[in-house]
């Protein structure tokens, strides 16, 4: 789960991590009244979307007065911001951020992650701050450096002087950085997070460290124990109908394509709009009903696909397991009717009885295809989308 | 022979008496697999399933002599269960629970490490021997022993390569499961190396997913270490950069772990690699001649 910078940054100042002078506002009033309260002739106001890349995208502005900085806020707010990594997605812009300018000397980069091969906590730091990492990685891979920490001996000083000499800080800068890692790693792990991301972390003309912008993700699976984070999610930034999926317990991912895709299992979900492309088709999502595959979810799950416009066929692939074909297949038609589906629908059953939920999708009176294996299936879902 | 679990493997069940537990419980039972007891904290000195029920994994073990665990805990208490399960001197550990934090398991595998317990999963359908053993979800109608090593990341996937291996007579020596969290227990080429030592493994499917970087790690040990033929499959052709697929491992970032890649490094090794689930099956018949 993603959180805006705002959010972010209050939680930074729990550990210590400096994150300069601002507020959230959710008008262009309560913008000038922030201005106001933190004083200064100079304010930076920034949208606060899920997303990065806002900068080059007019998301952050500098503002000379107050009057600028509630033309600035007024403009943002009720607008939405599209960046180069918002996925095409135009956000919308329910509040900003309004900070104090920091006095910028040099901007650096700092990341925490899980490290999936090495199975530690990382961090990942690079002198090269305010760039697309990903760019920094492929252009000039010895500018960035990674550490690990051990998860019984916790983050250790040397660590940090280490990676602070490495990124080119002074004496007294590497102390202060220090500090900013330790606080980082405490939060990480506090907060079951599972990104947090700095760029840019900024070296300021007193020679203190500033986290100028601040990204932070935490573990789904972990927000049980933090009910105040989950409290956080922001749905307005979400795709709709993915959230809506996820009240249901299924997992779906909107895509481009027009053929409508349920299926068992996630594995099994991507295998099959793997299979859909190989057969000539474009997937419009990925969706996995889960195990069960019950009436109820599998009409849920024909709900949210039909919601797609263009969706010009749907397939089924329903790997029976220990659930019965039949009952599948009658789950499948009940569904099919609640809904009121209109395209074609071709169906793959394997499993206990796949004949009998093969038969009774073939009697029924809906346009349901029974397919007889996983390759015709794709085949003729793709003919159908064709139409 | 086979790997991991066979006709000697004494199973206890923790989580036993909860309904997934349970469900799936009878249903080893049912195959036969030797389920000595289980474990729910405060029902010891019950019977569940006809089996003795115990507090704790230490008192498990001591009465039954159990040598494996399936765990059906929910996720919030399932690194404690894990942990339990080792501390208990359990040397196969299979963990069927899904979403646990990323967290929980990055401890679990750094205290694992200093123990003799092997763990399969978490977020896993378990591994099976057929004929001898079944521990965890898996439809077991669809098994048939014979000659073929499965490993997969993804459960259902697992189902349509032991169906299809089941169709064309060639069998199953052992199905495992290692889930498809970030971090979990035994890894792709820890398996395969296993098949690779099992006389009565004659070929390997793998199939992986996107996301991290363990199908490379695979290539590198089949391309040096390995003689038995492995056809591989990788979900995820079509997936989306930075949309987690289901599994909370499955997620192509920053440009890493994608199915091409993959392929790429399986195909360097010298692997055989399918781009359809449907031909998985075939293609093993095919390498094996």
């Amino acid at each position: 789960m993603n959180v805006h910078e705002y959010q972010a940054k209050e939680i930074f100042a729990r550990f210590n991590v400096p994150a300069g002078e601002g507020k959230v506002a959710r008008s262009a009033d309560d913008a000038v009244s922030v201005a106001r309260e933190l004083g200064g002739e100079r304010w930076v106001v920034k949208a606060q979307v899920h997303a990065g890349g806002r900068g080059k995208a007019g998301g952050v502005k500098i503002c000379d007065s107050v009057d600028d900085v509630k033309k600035v806020a007024s403009e943002m707010i009720g607008s939405t911001l599209t960046t180069h990594q918002s996925g095409g997605v135009a956000l919308p812009i329910n509040a900003v951020y309004v900070e104090k300018p920091a006095d910028i000397k040099t901007e650096l980069y700092l990341s925490v992650l899980v490290d999936r091969a090495t199975r530690r906590v990382t961090f990942i730091a690079s002198p090269e701050g305010g760039m697309d990492i990903e760019e920094v990685a492929e252009a000039t891979p010895e500018k960035i450096t990674q550490m690990a920490i051990h998860p019984a001996a916790g983050f250790q000083a040397y660590q940090g002087r280490q990676l602070g000499f490495f990124l080119g800080l002074d004496k007294k800068q590497v102390g202060e950085f220090v500090k900013v890692m330790k606080g980082l790693y405490d939060m990480f792990m506090q907060t079951d997070a599972s990104l947090v991301e700095i760029n840019p972390l900024v070296t300021t003309g007193d020679g203190g460290l500033v986290a100028l912008d601040g990204k932070l993700n935490f573990d789904d699976n972990a927000l049980f124990r933090h009910k105040e984070f989950a409290e956080m999610r922001d749905i307005s930034q979400e795709n709709e109908r993915e959230a809506q999926a996820a009240e249901h317990d299924l997992n779906y991912i909107q895509l481009e394509g027009n053929i409508g895709c349920m299926v068992n299992g996630a594995g099994l979900a991507m295998g099959t709009m793997d299979l859909v492309k190989l057969h000539g088709g474009e997937p419009a999502n990925f969706l996995d009903v889960g195990g069960g595959a019950t009436t109820e979810r599998v009409t849920e799950a024909f709900k949210l696909i039909t919601a797609g416009e263009g969706v010009k066929a749907i397939l089924v692939n329903i790997f029976g397991g220990i659930v019965r074909c039949d009952l599948i297949a009658e789950g499948i038609i009940t569904a099919a009717k609640d809904v009121g589906i209109s395209v074609p629908v071709v169906v793959r059953l394997e499993g206990t009885n796949a004949e009998e939920g093969r038969k009774l999708l073939d009697e029924s009176e809906y346009d349901l295809i029974a397919a007889q294996d996983l390759t015709d299936a794709a085949k003729k879902v793709v003919a159908e989308a064709r139409g | 022979m086979s790997i991991l679990v066979n006709n000697d493997t004494k199973l206890i069940v923790q989580g036993f008496t909860g309904s997934q537990g349970t469900f799936h419980s009878k249903q080893c039972i049912e195959y036969g697999t030797d389920i000595v007891g289980g474990v729910t904290p405060g029902r010891g000195g019950e019977t569940h399933l006809d089996r003795p029920v115990f507090n704790t994994c230490e008192e498990a073990v001591r009465e039954t002599g159990a040598n494996a665990t399936m765990i059906y805990v929910p996720a919030p208490f399932a690194a404690d269960a894990i942990l339990e399960a080792a501390d208990a001197g359990i040397k196969t550990i299979i963990c069927i629970t899904e979403h646990i934090p990323v967290l929980d398991m990055l401890r679990v595998r750094a205290a694992l490490d200093d123990s003799d317990s092997v763990l399969i999963g978490p977020n896993c359908p378990g591994v099976i021997t057929p004929g001898e053993c079944k521990i965890g979800i898996m439809p077991a109608h669809i098994h048939q022993k014979g000659k073929i090593g499965i490993v997969s990341r993804s459960g259902t996937l697992t189902y349509e390569a032991v169906f299809q291996t089941t169709h064309n007579g060639l069998g199953q020596s052992t199905c495992v499961g290692i889930g498809g969290d970030p971090i979990h227990g035994l890894d792709f080429d820890e398996v395969l190396e296993m098949f690779e030592n099992d006389p009565q493994t004659e070929g390997v499917v793998m199939v992986g997913e996107i996301g991290g970087t363990a199908e490379e790690a695979a290539a590198e040990y089949i391309k040096h270490n390995m003689k038995k033929p492995v056809v591989a499959y990788i979900a995820g052709v079509t997936a989306p950069p930075g949309k987690r697929m289901g599994h909370a491992g499955a997620i192509i970032s920053g440009g890493k772990g994608t199915a091409d890649d993959k392929f790429a490094a399986l195909e360097a090794a010298g692997v055989a690699t399918v781009r359809s689930t449907a031909e998985i099956g075939t293609k093993m018949q095919e390498v094996l001649g």
